[in-house]
């Protein structure tokens, strides 16, 4: 199955789960390695659940990446919730509004090897972050 | 899904089937604790061979229902971590800390009988 464009509803934590299912899936599809799948989804429920916990509700999306330099997956969350007012204080470890451990954001980026958040109060939140492939050896 | 408990002896054994939300993750915390006062568990083990992924709920959540048994006299044992879900753990900066871990179901077991031999021991 060729994959241009998924995109999954967030609205309960169930759908944390399918999110990082399908994400691993595609990565699997799309020749990343058991770790690297792993990875990729431990990143994709750290966002998923970010935007249940201080948006509700919102959807994450999956894009491959295919360049002539680099290819891997994109994973887009979107949401129309409050926004991040502080984003570099949110990408501190251990440093949450939630009770939560503080690690989701921050987490998430050292995971993934691009990552960008755009947001704002009341401006929802975006974030693009994406996996390469490491080239052949 | 609701995560099986067995109970073997003096132990709580809870081997997770599936991949968990966060409210089956906290159902499985509730149960815990219950029963290990319903059972005078001594121990606990968590086999979480089957979890696709441990992020930070999930760990926070199993750090917790490690805390709380052991106010209730019980220890509790992780096991089962796969290598992959290791390696993104550490990635994502979480540590298990003050959490006991061993490789299966065997070695946690053994874990806990020695943890058991070491109480007698000390009380002498």
């Amino acid at each position: 199955m060729p994959i241009d464009c998924r995109r999954l509803e967030i609205a309960s934590d169930k759908d944390v789960v399918s999110a990082r299912q399908l994400g691993r899936e595609l990565a699997a599809e799309l020749g990343f390695s058991p770790g690297d799948q792993t990875v990729i989804a431990a990143a994709i429920s750290e966002i998923a659940r970010n935007i249940l916990m201080y948006a509700r509700r919102g959807e994450v999306s999956f894009q491959p990446v295919n360049d002539s330099d680099r290819s891997g997956i994109t994973v887009t969350a979107r949401d129309e919730g409050p926004g991040i007012p502080d984003v570099s204080r949110a990408l501190l470890d251990g440093y949450s509004t939630s009770g939560g451990l503080g690690l989701g954001l921050p987490g998430a980026k050292r995971l993934m090897d691009e990552f960008d958040i755009v947001t704002g109060p009341g401006r929802g939140t975006t974030i693009m972050m994406s996996k390469l492939k490491r080239p052949p050896r | 899904m609701e995560v099986p408990i067995l109970k073997q002896g003096q132990y709580l054994i809870a081997s997770i089937q599936s991949a968990l939300t966060d409210a089956d993750l906290s159902q499985l915390r509730e149960a815990l604790i219950a029963q290990v006062g319903r059972y005078r568990a001594r121990g606990v083990i968590v086999d979480v061979t089957a979890l696709d992924v441990m992020d930070s709920f999930a760990v926070r959540t199993l750090r917790d229902v490690t805390h709380m048994a052991r106010l209730r006299g019980s220890e509790t044992v992780i096991v089962g971590i796969q290598p992959e879900v290791a390696f993104a753990m550490v990635q994502l900066g979480l540590t298990l800390k003050g959490v006991a871990t061993a490789l299966d179901l065997e070695e946690g077991l053994a874990f806990l009988d020695q943890r058991g031999r070491d109480r007698v021991e000390n009380a002498h």
